[in-house]
């Protein structure tokens, strides 16, 4: 199903764009199993329309959203991010959405407001990862603030000029290009904004593994890889070497949210 | 059940072309394009899916043997368990090359610093040994007895294996595969754990 955008310059990566067949057959996302070619197996059986999405918390103006009003909410764009999962691959994929500031505007955050969550359907009937108990479940990520208002964070309807394969995420996820990939959170229900940093479901899953920022970091190794290079999806194949990653993805413009932050301690 | 000489050339024959199967296969899957998104992680993770097949297939050669009186299954347990070492091999070469590149400075600061890959490697430097010494002549040159005990070294390497596929899944939280193995391999060290006692028992029983 098509949906309309218009490219936005700005994100207009020059690098080549990951096979749609690549980009919708290796995904994690654990409610629809662990392997990386079950979710678009079984994704099937999510059901995207109606789907409503609930903004509750810290805000004057709180609002739960049929997701078709959600989507007109601003203009769509296109855009082409870089995707770095953080077990060392990475994908370039042309996203269609706008950026979640929009959003966040309208629902005005109080003064209160420092952290902001998203939290994943848990519905096992038509999830049916959610029986393994490899996660706790509902799916539970977050950003601080600052880093959700930045312009690149994006609210996520589509995916090469289309809406979203269920694999993906839909009907709704956000597309944060310089963290890697499991901070995005996909197929939401709810976003809250709330005063204390949220625990997200990587991060208590394994501190020392994940962490709450996760920025992508070529100078901070997982406990059990490297993060200095990675293999791009499609084009690093077998006899190709792997290149190196660079920091915050390339997305130099985030450095600021974090200046004076110890990046090694908070990774 | 008694197998003529013919017989058992015959299984082991079959065996042998079936054991190669899952090799034949990675390779055709490479030439035709269908090792998915990320050819090295499918290649990585398929050889060492067969090297704990076959190391729990040989382990499990002297109780099924004993349980159901198949005495000639002995014969098949070298290759079971060399197809285990043929396995590892092109695991390891996996790791060193299309993750490495030959880089073995690199690879060294991997195996140092990452356990999941400490123990995988000493599992498969374990199964070195075992491998050279799998010969008829080695055998003779080791004596019976000193050549069994060497190999008995496989009661160790196996768990490692085991734990070096627990540890890669551990952050991911996706157990389900790695404790079957570990319940398996548990079940079939007991057994000989078990034979070993009641047959010390039995014969302090009639000393």
């Amino acid at each position: 199903q098509k949906m309309a955008a218009t490219l936005n310059p700005a994100y207009a990566l020059i690098e080549k764009k990951t096979a749609y067949k690549d980009a919708t057959t290796y995904n994690n996302f654990y409610e629809f199993g662990t392997d990386k070619s079950e979710p678009a197996q079984t994704a099937g059986s999510l059901k995207t329309r109606p789907w409503t999405v609930t903004i509750e918390g810290e805000v004057k103006k709180p609002i739960t959203l049929d997701i078709d009003s959600l989507i007109k909410l601003a203009p769509l764009e296109e855009r082409i991010y870089r995707l770095r999962c953080v077990e060392g691959w990475s994908m370039v994929i042309p996203w269609i959405g706008y950026s979640l500031s929009n959003l966040i505007k309208k629902v005005e955050p109080t003064a209160n407001a420092r952290y902001i969550e998203f939290i994943t359907l848990d519905d096992k009937k038509q999830m049916p990862g959610l029986r393994s108990p490899v996660l706790e479940w509902p799916y539970v990520e977050g950003l601080r603030l600052d880093e959700a208002n930045h312009p690149l964070a994006l609210l996520t309807f589509g995916m090469y000029g289309e809406v979203l394969p269920n694999q993906n995420g839909a009907p709704v996820r956000i597309a944060l290009p310089w963290k890697y990939g499991f901070k995005s959170a996909k197929s939401i229900v709810k976003i809250r904004f709330v005063k204390d940093q949220p625990r997200t479901a990587w991060n208590s899953a394994a501190p020392r593994e994940y962490g709450f920022y996760s920025n992508v970091n070529p100078e901070v190794d997982h406990p059990r890889w490297s993060q200095a290079t990675e293999r791009r999806i499609g084009e690093d194949g077998l006899f190709a070497r792997k290149r190196k990653t660079l920091m915050f993805n390339g997305y130099s413009e985030v450095a600021s949210l974090y200046s004076g932050m110890d990046l090694k301690k908070f990774f | 059940m008694a197998l003529s000489q013919k017989q058992i050339s015959g299984i082991k024959a079959v065996i042998f072309l079936l054991a190669l199967l899952p090799f034949f296969r990675l390779v055709a899957f490479a030439f035709l394009d269908k090792l998915g998104a990320n050819p090295v992680e499918f290649i990585t993770r398929n050889t060492g899916d067969w090297t704990l097949y076959f190391l729990c297939i040989a382990l499990a050669v002297t109780p099924v043997r004993r349980l159901l009186n198949v005495p000639w299954l002995l014969k098949l347990r070298r290759m079971l368990g060399l197809y285990g070492f043929f396995y590892a091999s092109l695991h390891f070469l996996t790791f060193l090359w299309f993750d490495h590149f030959f880089d073995v400075q690199e690879m060294w600061k991997d195996v140092l610093k990452r356990p999941f890959i400490t123990v995988g490697f000493i599992a498969f430097v374990g199964l070195l040994p075992l491998a050279l010494t799998s010969t008829n002549g080695m055998i003779k040159r080791l004596g019976g007895k000193r050549w069994q005990l060497l190999h008995k070294l496989v009661y160790v390497i196996v768990p490692f294996g085991v734990l070096h596929y627990y540890w890669m899944k551990s952050g991911k939280h996706d157990l389900t595969q790695p404790l079957m193995f570990a319940a398996l391999v548990g079940t079939l060290l007991l057994a000989r754990v078990w034979w070993h006692w009641s047959a010390t028992a039995r014969n302090q029983a009639s000393a």
